[in-house]
């Protein structure tokens, strides 16, 4: 099946226009691609942790969702979803269902690499049937951009912030896509915003579509917290792959590959000096910031090139 | 009927493969650990149809069934102390999404210090997260609650809490009279909601951001929900009544018709309860007890009537709310004492904390201070402990009382009385 962009886009959106949120956010662009990748004649449940999502879409009385939706708390959205799919095989089985319904979560990186990810690590041993999207803008932005294990080092956050003695937060983020990859999911991936959006899509489709509990990382810039113009959104991601801040790739079966590799990669500055998060690492005495910065993804990027390799 | 002996935890297990859930998500917890390894067998074997689901915490157990329950699927699952502590977020979040599940909680004493042993701090902890919550005596009515607890929940659209005392009543073994499969399956029904998530119809959302204003009428519908249970639970205890022959309503009277004193106790300590009633009664003694089975909803109206059939009784509570006015059981029965022209005095008992036994030696003295009330015509310090080596409390709150906020207001408060009387 060929990916075609003006075809998708003209199917019926599952996310309706008119949710609140922020222009120029990734979360919603993710949403979007991802039920876009549904086949129309399935039916979904999407779940969320509670995120700025959460309280964009589903403001009550308005739901911004096509497909029936459930959130329950912050740190259990994997785990509400078991029970939902675990309701679906149930009622499946004596009968009173016919319909094919998808199980989809969405929760933030707040929801997912931390408070979550006890029930999203239980929800993946027990390979429920569903695709848990993680909508990764690196910090909490919800409650006003605090750091989370995901935001990268040095950024400015709210509670990692940038002072006269220490330039930003001091841990590396955390390789949560590794870690899912680890629990032997059957898909599991990363990607990000990158052209016409095949790559999200093809992923998304094939998380959907392989039965057992799947894993979609999704960088999912912040306008707000990663301080850009909204017009510049494309831009960041692609910047962000190109010089392999958040390289592209899929684990299939435990296969990794990689889905796209940059033709010359681009120096991390490329990235960084395109956001006020990383403001601070441009000013004098703080070089030694931005070379730990590539020293790091060159370092991780050779990681994930040796994994890739070992399997080709 | 099928005569047999159980332990509380084998007979709740029993019920639910009788009931025959959907989905069942949970956690082991000591001491109600047996229920989901009894309850996996059944799987196991096949002998019910339902999901179980082996979770990593307490917390994802509750998930799973409000993510189950708001799928369409009858859910249960099983708990007690930290487990259920762990799980409080979401009691209230089930609550609000008005999902019948239930929950059978062997009550354990909260850390710390860490303790497995019985008392009701751990559903005591979740009194206001808008559960019904009902307790058992002995297995049987462990049994019998859960059974009439799927329909209660169901026709109420409120999630049930189940409780039996830990160790006490989950793992003593007596008699129980039991229900053919049959006759459960029929008298719980086909599930049916109206709607959820699943319907082929229409697409169902839950769990909105509710912002002010909105939040405020879904918590006026739920305080509605639980005053309109209060029916369903007496019409429901009618139907079991008339399957069982076991009656069950709001609480149980035991020798109250013509008692000059009574006890207010809730689960197993009303067994021991009972016996000190008879033992006095033989000698003569017009003593008697009433045994709370719904705490929520609280039957202020009926439990008042009850109380007020004697001219003083002894609130027992298992569990210590450290609230300076003792604890919680204490502090809605007298509550529902305050608008009666002419009430019996109340006195607050904390005891049996953390498995502490409560002999029936512990209810003469109980009932002897409660003469001793009625004698002095004055309730002395309300807030009191028993089976505790230390039990009287060093109270400075009646000098403050006197000195700083009301002079003159001491008098006749508190058993320290002639120190500060004014």
């Amino acid at each position: 099946m060929a990916y075609d962009l003006k075809k998708e886009v003209n199917k019926k959106d599952r996310l309706a226009g008119g949710h609140r949120l922020c222009a120029g956010c990734g979360a919603g662009i993710t949403v979007r691609t991802v039920l876009r990748a549904l086949k129309e004649e399935d039916k979904a449940v999407v779940g969320n942790a509670t995120s700025c999502l959460e309280v964009s879409t589903f403001m009550y009385p308005y739901t911004a969702y096509e497909d029936s939706y459930i959130h329950t708390a912050f740190e259990n959205a994997a785990a509400t979803m078991s029970g939902v799919e675990a309701a679906y095989n149930v009622l499946k089985r004596k009968g009173k269902i016919q319909d094919t319904f998808k199980f989809i979560v969405f929760g933030g990186d707040g929801g997912t690499y931390d408070i979550g990810f006890q029930s999203l690590s239980g929800a993946l041993e027990r390979g429920h049937d569903m695709v848990y999207v993680c909508y990764d803008n690196e910090a909490y932005m919800n409650t006003g951009i605090q750091r989370s294990s995901s935001t990268p080092r040095f950024a400015d956050a709210t509670t990692s912030p940038a002072g006269i003695s220490l330039p930003g937060k001091q841990q590396n983020k955390k390789d949560l896509t590794a870690i899912v990859a680890a629990h032997g999911s059957p898909y599991v991936a990363q990607t990000t915003f990158l052209g016409n959006m095949k790559d999200l899509h093809e992923k998304a489709y094939k998380a959907i579509y392989t039965p057992g509990a799947t894993f979609l990382n999704v960088l999912s810039p912040c306008p707000r917290g990663w301080r850009y113009e909204a017009e510049n959104l494309p831009e960041i991601c692609k910047l962000a792959v190109e010089t392999c801040v958040w390289p592209m790739f899929e684990v299939e079966d435990g296969v990794w590959r990689l889905t796209y590799e940059p033709k010359k990669k681009l120096p991390v500055e490329e990235f960084l000096s395109k956001q006020g998060r990383f403001a601070h690492m441009f000013k004098p005495g703080n070089e030694w910031t931005i070379e730990e910065t590539q020293k790091y993804v060159d370092k991780k990027w050779e990681e994930l090139l040796y994994k890739c390799s070992r399997n080709a | 009927m099928i005569r047999d002996r159980l332990s509380g935890n084998a007979a709740v297990a029993l019920a639910m493969k009788q009931i025959n859930p959907d989905v069942v998500g949970a956690f082991p917890i000591t001491p109600s650990t047996e229920i989901p390894e009894h309850f996996s067998q059944y799987v196991a074997d096949g002998e019910v149809g339902t999901e179980f689901i082996a979770v990593e915490s307490e917390h994802s157990a509750m998930s799973t069934c409000i993510g189950a329950s708001a799928a369409g699927a009858r859910a249960m699952t099983a708990s007690s102390s930290a487990g259920l502590a762990y799980m409080y977020e979401l009691l209230y979040v089930a609550a609000s999404m008005r999902l019948p599940i239930v929950m059978t909680v062997a009550n354990r004493a909260l850390s710390g210090p860490i303790n497995i042993n019985n008392d009701h701090s751990d559903s005591m902890g979740a009194r206001d997260s808008g559960w019904i919550q009902m307790y058992a005596e002995t297995n049987q009515e462990a049994y019998d609650n859960l059974i009439q607890a799927v329909i209660i929940s169901e026709r109420s659209r409120l999630p049930v809490m189940c409780c039996q005392d830990g160790f006490i009543t989950s793992h003593g073994v007596s008699n129980i009279e039991l229900l053919e499969d049959e006759v459960v399956r029929e008298f719980v029904g086909e599930y049916e909601p109206e709607n959820y998530l699943l319907k082929h119809e229409n697409p169902l959302a839950v769990g909105p951001y509710g912002t002010s204003p909105y939040y405020m009428e879904v918590k006026r519908e739920q305080a509605q929900a639980m005053k309109d249970s209060m029916p369903i639970i007496l019409d429901v205890g009618r139907k079991y009544a008339e399957l069982t022959g076991r009656s069950y309503k709001f609480f149980e009277e035991y020798m109250m018709d013509d008692a000059d004193v009574a006890i207010v106790v809730m689960g197993s300590s009303a067994g021991t309860g009972k016996e000190a009633v008879d033992r006095l009664r033989a000698e003569g003694q017009r003593v008697g007890l009433i045994k709370l089975r719904t705490f929520r909803p609280f039957p202020r109206r009926p439990l008042a009537a009850a109380m007020c059939k004697v001219k003083a009784v002894a609130i027992m509570d298992k569990a210590e709310s450290f609230s300076n006015s003792g604890g919680p059981l204490f502090n809605e029965a007298r509550n529902s004492l305050y608008d009666l022209p002419a009430k019996p005095f109340a006195i607050n008992y904390i005891y049996g904390l953390g498995g502490r036994d409560i002999r029936v030696e512990d209810y003469y003295n109980i009932f002897k201070e409660l003469y001793i009330v009625l004698e002095n015509d004055d309730p002395s310090d309300v807030y009191r402990y028993v089976g505790v080596r230390d039990s009287r409390f060093v109270d400075e709150e009646q000098r403050m009382v006197k000195e700083v906020y009301r002079p003159g207001a001491a008098k006749s408060y508190g058993q320290n009385r002639e120190e500060y009387e004014v």
